[in-house]
């Protein structure tokens, strides 16, 4: 067969729906992962409800606060790198993924400062304080930790993705007619924000 | 891809040699393939497994193994079987080598991740086995990992999960990719409704995959957390809910049942039509019922804790809501039998295989109506009944689905034809084999025989001797197909394009298919894709 047939609709071909659409069926997933953690954290906040409200007075509101103005920032600066990656400044949009970046590494310090006074109050599971407490406190603490902690992976993985996309700025991988890379790191970032908007309140707000 | 195609004279086998054209390839037929050889081994181990289950319970007391080596022997079979074989088998088998071909594209959406999702696979493959040399072996805690044993038992529980939870990634990867390519992948003029049915249960599936398997993922980490750090999420001693455990484990693991067989179910609405010769009855009626079951699928998992503490209102709710889906389930039955009826009958193996699908997904559905029941569900929980239904769904379906596939596509992705009269042959011991094997346990189960018991009263001997004895017969059956088929590979006669007289769009091109899957343009029917005229 000499005629060399081509297929109109092939996989290998690039589509920016399809990239996009892959991305939000993936943060669908990364919902519902968390959202089996918000399940077991009303199950056990009806139950335990006087231990858990004890137990979040030892949370400090301020980092919790600050960290979340922090994270809407974030947010704000990966949504306008989307838009000046759009417009055609390329500089400006590869100086907001680093303004991003920052913020991330600016929510981890907060994160750390505030597991660390955690740590030395022996609060972690296992440890000494952590086993004198009654069980519903030992709940809370763990799924503070637990939650934060899969979260805190979450800014990680995000941080990393944006710094990837950076590089493929600099490779002109994307550019202002095919950001869609740039605009999936967007999407994850918000994912990332949305969950916190989320844990801050049910940790550290809720009395 | 590159951007000198190769020439559509070689198939996708020719185009390229070597271990790392397979290990490193993107193309959906050769990972394909890459998933049927793992799991073929995979399944192999959990056949051995399980025939060693029945060799112990031939005789009461013990037979051949330890009472807690044959709890690790029904945990391991279960994972296997689970994880391993039955979940992936379908979707990433047959769907990753049909799905696009059959829509008219050249691969999935995206090929990268489809091969990621192969080494995810591998991976927790690679852990599950782990579990058998280091530390104390094994779990011994069945598949479902209840709590609290799960979180006390010394075996190697946490690798077990972990691996559970990495090939709970590979699936949703999967699904993902196939939801994706089944909305922009379609060839131009192919809307929903002219697609294959196959293509709309791997889509159904696909959104149970995307769905539900995060909430099992996450359950199995609360597991490991628990073992490590000694919190009480689950273990009622240190404030933590044992039921709760086993919600969250069915919210995605009664949902993974229709994983495991929506996708067969699709393959039967393929096969019958071809050997029919004649247009499925009910197009839109058997889409649509892939959709409603994936959808009220989500809502029945509370059914499987009828016995272990639950309001009566949300046990009326749950039975009444696991009756719904046998209705959605009879629309395909009754679609799949009317589709026969006045058609010209060609009983070759796929459609043997296709036939005592129906014959015994029949048994296995009917049987999970008697457990869905609220009254005659306390009577049967947790007996050999339960273990008899779930083989009737799951083997007699989705496996013989399965040996039905193998058939029907064989020719197209290997270029040649097996021997039909051996075929048959092994399709009569499959056939007897699995229902001697498995209906005794129906009975036993209502007899009172509990599952998961090593040991049992001397009145349940016979029935149990018989149901070994069908063990026997079934892989002796099982022996044949597979020497069949690898004769076949090896010297099977050259098979044609479309040696079942088939109408879907793999049949139009070669067989093995080109790399870019079609040599010439496919026609797409305005008929539909059954379009027998």
């Amino acid at each position: 067969m000499d005629t060399t047939f081509v297929l109109p609709n092939s996989g290998h071909h690039r589509d920016d729906m399809s990239s996009k659409m892959g991305m939000w069926l993936f943060l669908f997933t990364e919902l519902l992962l968390f959202g089996g953690l918000f399940l077991v954290y009303m199950i056990y906040r009806f139950k335990y409800h006087d231990a858990f409200l004890h137990a979040s007075y030892d949370l400090n509101v301020w980092f919790g606060g600050v960290n979340t103005i922090v994270l809407l920032a974030s947010s704000m600066s990966v949504a306008m790198s989307i838009t000046a990656m759009q417009k055609g400044n390329i500089k400006l949009s590869k100086n907001l993924i680093w303004l991003t970046i920052i913020a991330a590494g600016i929510f981890l310090v907060i994160k750390s400062f505030e597991w660390s006074a955690k740590f030395e109050h022996g609060l972690f599971p296992g440890m000494e304080h952590y086993n004198s407490m009654g069980n519903g406190e030992r709940l809370f603490f763990f799924l503070y930790f637990f939650m934060t902690g899969l979260h805190a992976l979450h800014v990680i993985i995000g941080a990393i993705f944006l710094y990837f996309i950076i590089r493929a700025i600099q490779k002109q991988k994307v550019r202002q007619d095919k950001y869609m890379f740039l605009e999936n790191g967007g999407l994850y970032w918000h994912l990332v924000d949305l969950i916190w908007i989320y844990l801050f309140p049910l940790f550290y707000l809720i009395h | 891809m590159s951007t000198h195609a190769p020439s559509p004279d070689l198939t996708f086998f020719q185009v390229a040699k070597g271990i790392k054209s397979w290990i490193f390839t993107v193309d959906h037929k050769r990972i394909a393939l890459l998933y049927f050889y793992s799991i073929v081994t995979f399944f192999i181990v959990g056949v051995i497994l399980g025939f060693l289950m029945r060799l112990e319970l031939i005789a009461p007391g013990k037979t051949i193994v330890e009472a807690h080596t044959y709890n690790q022997l029904f945990t391991l079979h279960g994972v296997i079987m689970i994880f391993l074989f039955i979940i992936p088998v379908v979707p990433a088998i047959f769907g990753n080598f049909f799905l696009p071909i059959m829509i008219g594209t050249d691969d999935v959406s995206f090929p990268k991740v489809n091969l990621l999702s192969w080494y995810l696979y591998i991976l927790g493959g690679v852990l599950a086995l782990l579990t058998l040399v280091v530390g104390d072996g094994p779990p011994d805690t069945g598949w479902t990992f209840y709590a609290p044993y799960s979180v006390k038992t010394g075996t190697n529980v946490s690798i077990a999960v972990l691996a559970a939870f990495i090939l709970g990634f590979s699936s949703i990867l999967t699904g993902l990719n196939f939801i994706v390519t089944i909305h922009r992948l379609r060839y131009p003029g192919m809307g929903f409704f002219q697609m294959p049915l196959f293509a709309w249960a791997l889509y159904a599936t696909a959104w149970i995959q995307v769905l539900a398997t995060p909430i099992v993922g996450i359950t199995l980490l609360m597991i490991v957390a628990e073992r490590v750090f000694g919190v009480g999420l689950f273990d009622p001693s240190i404030g933590g809910d044992p039921i709760l455990y086993q919600h969250l484990f069915w919210i995605y693991s009664h949902p993974a049942v229709y994983i495991m067989v929506l996708p067969a179910m699709g393959i039967i609405s393929e096969i019958i039509p071809t050997f029919s010769q004649r247009t499925i009855f009910g197009y839109k009626a058997i889409a649509y019922s892939s959709l409603a079951i994936a959808f009220v699928g989500y809502f029945v998992w509370g059914h499987h804790m009828f016995t272990s503490g639950m309001s009566g209102p949300a046990r009326i709710v749950f039975s009444i809501l696991t009756f719904l889906v046998a209705i959605p389930s009879a629309v395909k039955v009754f679609n799949w039998v009317a589709t026969m009826y006045k058609g010209s009958i060609d009983v070759k193996p796929p459609m043997l295989y296709a036939m005592a699908f129906i014959f015994q997904f029949l048994i296995g559905g009917l049987t999970g109506l008697v457990i869905g029941a609220l009254a005659t569900d306390v009577h049967l929980h947790d007996t050999y009944f339960v273990v008899g239904h779930f083989h009737y769904v799951m083997f007699g379906g989705t496996g013989f689905a399965f040996f039905g596939a193998l058939h029907y596509w064989f020719p197209k992705i290997w270029g040649r034809m097996y021997n039909i009269q051996w075929a048959n042959i092994a399709f009569t011991f499959l056939f007897i084999g699995f229902n001697v094997l498995y209906f005794p346990m129906i009975i036993l189960g209502m007899m009172g025989m509990p599952r998961r018991y090593y040991d049992y009263l001397p009145e349940f001997q016979m029935l149990n001797v018989i149901s070994t004895v069908g063990s026997w017969v079934l892989i002796f059956g099982m022996i044949i197909m597979i020497v069949n088929l690898i004769n076949g590979y090896r010297k099977g006669a050259i098979a044609s394009r479309n040696p079942w007289g088939g109408v879907t769009l793999e049949w139009q091109t070669k067989s093995p298919p080109p790399l870019q899957n079609f040599d010439k343009a496919p026609e797409v029917s305005e008929h539909g894709p059954y379009d027998f005229k």
